[in-house]
């Protein structure tokens, strides 16, 4: 191959490189390791993570079981190791897929539309309230306090340097849902939009209706949010909102010290033209055939630059391949069992502590707990990993922890658990 | 001519998942409850409680199977063959980085668990940061981004904060007209007016124009080294000292950076902060459109805007620290895309240095050599050596009415997936040919093979061309009817 390039040592082919820009020394990297040595490292550095613990950790990440199948699909080379399906003729298993799962996202969300996906729902949320800007032309965004704190953080990140000025609605101190109240007290005529999370970050479920309510008398659109999938198996979809941003860790992706996830954004189909990120449409091909493209790439980087709707590209789509796939095996009735599971489980550990707010809960619940890092210091002796202390993101919430029961909790646990929160 | 790499054979027909629906089936089960089944109504309120999910799916776990078995089967993949697309380095993605990846240790550890059960995950996180600071020659990284846009994102707000600190976010970024498009997408969000510069007639930045346009509103450069050409822009220390000359910076685009590995490093030729594509360079699986992974690394200077939380050393321990006044705060919830850098750090432990310096060197090669191979047949607009990637333009073949694109197409039927099309912007009909070191030389001949029989087809039979994919079960795809009147969800008929 030297030859043919008309060269006689591999050093030739950098010659364009300058000698002040190479590297002077080789990287200081060991040699490369056989299979066996590197599945021996790995298992090593996972033994040092928690093995063998039960755990109520919930707060966004949630551990639900992972159908065998899921694992088998998402293997598959032919979707493992195919590129963004640009080349619509060689990619109608990937574009197919995509359509299912954008049509699934409708049903379950109650939305007219919906995109390829997000990186994460942390980041679908700015780029929701992105989209409320564009569609209202208004500037000022409004986030409820019992949206998850790291998504918060992720929209002041996304928003301070375009100028878009975040609030943030309190909870009710009782109920643990959204302030009415200060939401009338800060909502105006450049408001761009609300956005409220059911189930909260407290595990409470929302009266988005009576927020999208003053959200629209006031011109403003409603951006709903979740963590919990899960729980859309069994509530009211959120017909009321404008555009919803959520996270679907919870349909069989592992929770992975944080990541990969899957973020979706769905909206009315008005707001089509705004939508960041791919989408997949229907269309033909030459012979008459049902075929499907991305399609309204006129959104996109790649085709408007700098005017472009969003700067996503790549996304999620294998994560995504995931969701879709624990969907059509759950299916209408699996989904809604699954949810019911959930709630019974954590209604059950509910019974047993003092739970902080009144509001409605799904599979999670804010727990008094006066000395909560003691209580999880006594339940990680009895192999368990206990909640989180909402002190950490709510000064004012000292004394309490966020616990989450899903249908992978065992009774026992739950009755452990309870034993050492009243010891 | 009849391809050596491919043949037709049967694929089955699969109707979208709602047709094959039926009331009672499922795909799933669940255990015995052992508490008490709650009355959901009563449990939420039958406000809140919705009594069905609308037209979602009621099929078997075969069913299931099977659907997406024979979907995959209409796909490429780089396990299928070469995937020559340029600037996206799909190369060969081993499975030990999978089979990892999966280690119920790492796979199941929760963002939140106590720090002293998560050592081994930040372990993994602390060994990437330092084999990616040795290959970048950069002095601190983060790996929160989830993809490259979100790097390039992160950069600049880095850009931005350390601006804003000194007194002045400054108003402009430059890009060339080569760049890709998430980079003036990128600094339109950040804030940002965004300029395009011109390149040489050379496909290189300008120098003189560069010096003429920089002035203390620019607040960076952002530059894809080797540039989308292929070509390493020999002149990057000048470019770089125009920039800091007058107060700005150098944002580098990582997407090229298989050229480089163990070669040059960025941070020794003057660039502040760049994103790494760990999907590209370090072989984390493409998956149809991500996961991805992103991690931005910066000189010191930038080091403390990174987002929060850093990783951190506390005794014998490794601890998350958020008190950093300076941060641009988070670009994502948790620590990032943590599955895709137990992949890549898998990726880095199987080469070693040598072996990752190897590589370059092998994609450098395999990409000289179908330049040297196809520019018999393709005009060659920047005819110099290049790096790990070639553009061709499709002026010679236009002439005869055949354009990149369906040249592309037709590459199809040979067993190939398209090179990436029309870009960049400066070349006429770009066709952008990135072969990856992953490449036999067998694979690369045929692919050769390939592209000669199309352009003679150009001059015998230009209407097969034209007309191209023949053999996919799916003929070309109208694009245009999709966006027209766009159905992107099925809906019952009604």
């Amino acid at each position: 191959m030297l030859a043919a390039c008309g060269l006689s040592s591999v050093e030739e082919l950098f010659n364009q490189v300058p000698a002040s820009t190479r590297i002077d020394h080789a990287l200081r990297i060991a040699p490369g390791l056989s299979e066996y040595e590197i599945a021996d490292v790995f298992r090593e550095l996972g033994a040092k993570n928690a093995n063998g613990y039960a755990s109520f950790l919930g707060a966004g990440v949630y551990s639900h079981y992972r159908p065998v199948l899921v694992d088998t699909v998402v293997s598959r080379g032919e979707f493992l190791t195919s590129y963004t399906p640009y080349q619509s003729e060689i990619s109608q298993g990937t574009l197919v897929s995509i359509f299912e799962f954008q049509t699934m996202i409708c049903q379950l969300t109650g939305m007219d539309v919906a995109n390829a996906s997000m990186y994460d729902g942390s980041s679908a949320v700015p780029e929701a309230a992105m989209m409320a800007v564009r569609v209202t032309k208004r500037s000022r965004i409004l986030v409820a306090r019992s949206v998850h704190p790291e998504y918060r953080e992720v929209l002041r990140t996304y928003a301070k340097d375009q100028g878009l000025p975040v609030e943030e609605v309190g909870y009710d101190a009782e109920t643990g849902q959204l302030d009415l109240a200060d939401l009338d007290a800060k909502l105006n005529g450049e408001t761009a939009c609300i956005i409220v999370q059911s189930p909260n970050f407290f595990g409470v479920v929302e009266n988005s209706k009576a927020v999208a309510e003053r959200a629209h008398a006031n011109g403003a659109l409603l951006v709903f949010t979740f963590a919990e999938a899960v729980s859309l198996g069994i509530l009211e979809p959120p017909h009321e909102a404008d555009i919803v941003a959520g996270e679907l860790q919870s349909f069989a992706i592992s929770p992975s010290y944080g990541g990969p996830f899957v973020g979706i954004i769905a909206s009315k189909e008005k707001y089509i033209r705004q939508l960041p990120g791919r989408l997949v449409g229907e269309t033909k091909d030459t012979h008459g055939n049902q075929a499907f493209c991305l399609t309204l790439a006129t959104r996109e980087q790649h085709i408007r630059r700098e005017k472009a709707t969003s700067n996503i590209c790549t996304n999620q789509a294998l994560i995504a391949l995931m969701a879709t796939v624990f969907m059509e095996l759950y299916g209408k009735e699996g989904l809604r069992e699954l949810a019911i599971q959930n709630l019974s489980k954590a209604k059950y550990l509910a019974g047993k502590l003092r739970r902080r707010f009144s509001g409605p809960s799904f599979n999670e619940f804010v727990a008094v707990a006066k000395d909560a890092e003691d209580v999880n210091r006594r339940l990680l002796d009895r192999k368990i990993i206990g909640g989180l202390p909402l002190a950490k993101f709510y000064p004012e919430l000292a004394g309490t922890m966020l616990l989450c029961a899903t249908e992978m909790t065992k009774r026992a646990d739950m009755d452990t658990l309870a034993e050492v929160f009243s010891a | 001519m009849i391809p050596t790499k491919v043949r037709s054979h049967l694929t089955q027909n699969e109707g979208l998942i709602f047709e094959r629906s039926s009331p009672g089936k499922n795909g799933y089960q669940l255990p015995a409850l052992d508490v008490p089944e709650v009355d959901p109504a009563e449990a939420l309120g039958a406000d809140n409680v919705r009594s069905t999910i609308e037209d979602f799916p009621e099929v078997s776990e075969v069913e299931v199977l099977r659907h997406f078995t024979r979907l995959s089967t209409w796909n490429y993949a780089i396990d299928l063959g070469m995937y020559p697309l340029g600037s996206c380095t799909m190369k060969y993605n081993p499975r030990i980085n999978e089979a990892v990846a999966r280690i119920e240790g790492l796979a199941w550890a929760h963002p939140y668990q106590p720090e002293s059960l998560s050592q081994g995950a930040m372990e993994v996180i602390a060994r990437l940061e330092e084999a990616l600071l040795e290959i970048t020659g950069l002095d601190a990284i983060t790996l929160q981004p989830a993809a490259g846009a979100h790097g390039e994102l992160t950069g600049i707000l880095l850009v931005r904060a350390l601006l804003e600190a000194q007194g002045n976010p400054r108003k402009r970024i430059l890009t060339p007209d080569s760049a890709h498009g998430t980079n003036p997408a990128t600094a339109g969000i950040a804030g940002y007016e965004v300029q395009n510069i011109h390149s040489t007639d050379q496909g290189m930045i300008d120098l003189e124009e560069l010096a003429r346009i920089v002035d203390s509103d620019v607040a960076a450069l952002m530059v894809t080294n080797p540039s989308t050409l292929g070509v390493f822009e020999d002149n990057i220390m000048k470019v770089a000292d125009i920039l800091h000359s007058k107060g700005a910076m150098v944002y580098m685009d990582g997407a090229n950076m298989n050229a480089l590995v163990g070669i040059a490093r960025p941070g020794d030729f003057g660039i502040d902060v760049m994103h790494l594509n760990l999907h590209k360079t370090f072989s984390t699986p493409h998956g149809g459109g991500g996961p991805g992974s992103g991690p931005v690394a910066v000189k010191k200077h930038l080091e403390p805007f990174l987002p929060v939380p850093r990783l951190a050393r506390k005794g014998d321990l490794w601890t998350w620290d958020y008190d950093r006044p300076q941060s641009i705060g988070r670009v994502r919830a948790f620590y990032g895309n943590f599955g895709v850098l137990v992949r890549a750090l898998a990726y880095i432990y199987a080469h070693g240095g040598p072996g990752l310096r190897n590589a370059t060197v092998d994609a450098v090669l395999n990409a000289n050599y179908l330049r040297h191979k196809l520019r018999p047949y393709f005009d060659l607009p920047y005819d110099r050596p290049n790096m790990h990637e070639v553009v061709f333009s499709d002026d010679r073949q236009a002439a005869k009415g055949v354009r990149t694109g369906e040249i592309a197409k037709r590459l199809i039927d040979y067993g190939f997936h398209p090179y990436t099309v029309s870009f960049p912007l400066i070349v006429r009909g770009a066709l952008m040919i990135e072969p990856t070191e992953t490449e036999s030389k067998r694979e690369l001949d045929q692919f050769v093979e390939a592209m000669i029989a199309i352009a003679k087809e150009v001059d015998t039979e230009p209407e097969t061309v034209l007309k191209a994919p023949h053999m996919t079960r799916t003929t070309k795809v109208d694009e245009v009817g999709a966006a027209r009147k766009p159905v992107v969800r099925w809906r019952p008929a009604s």
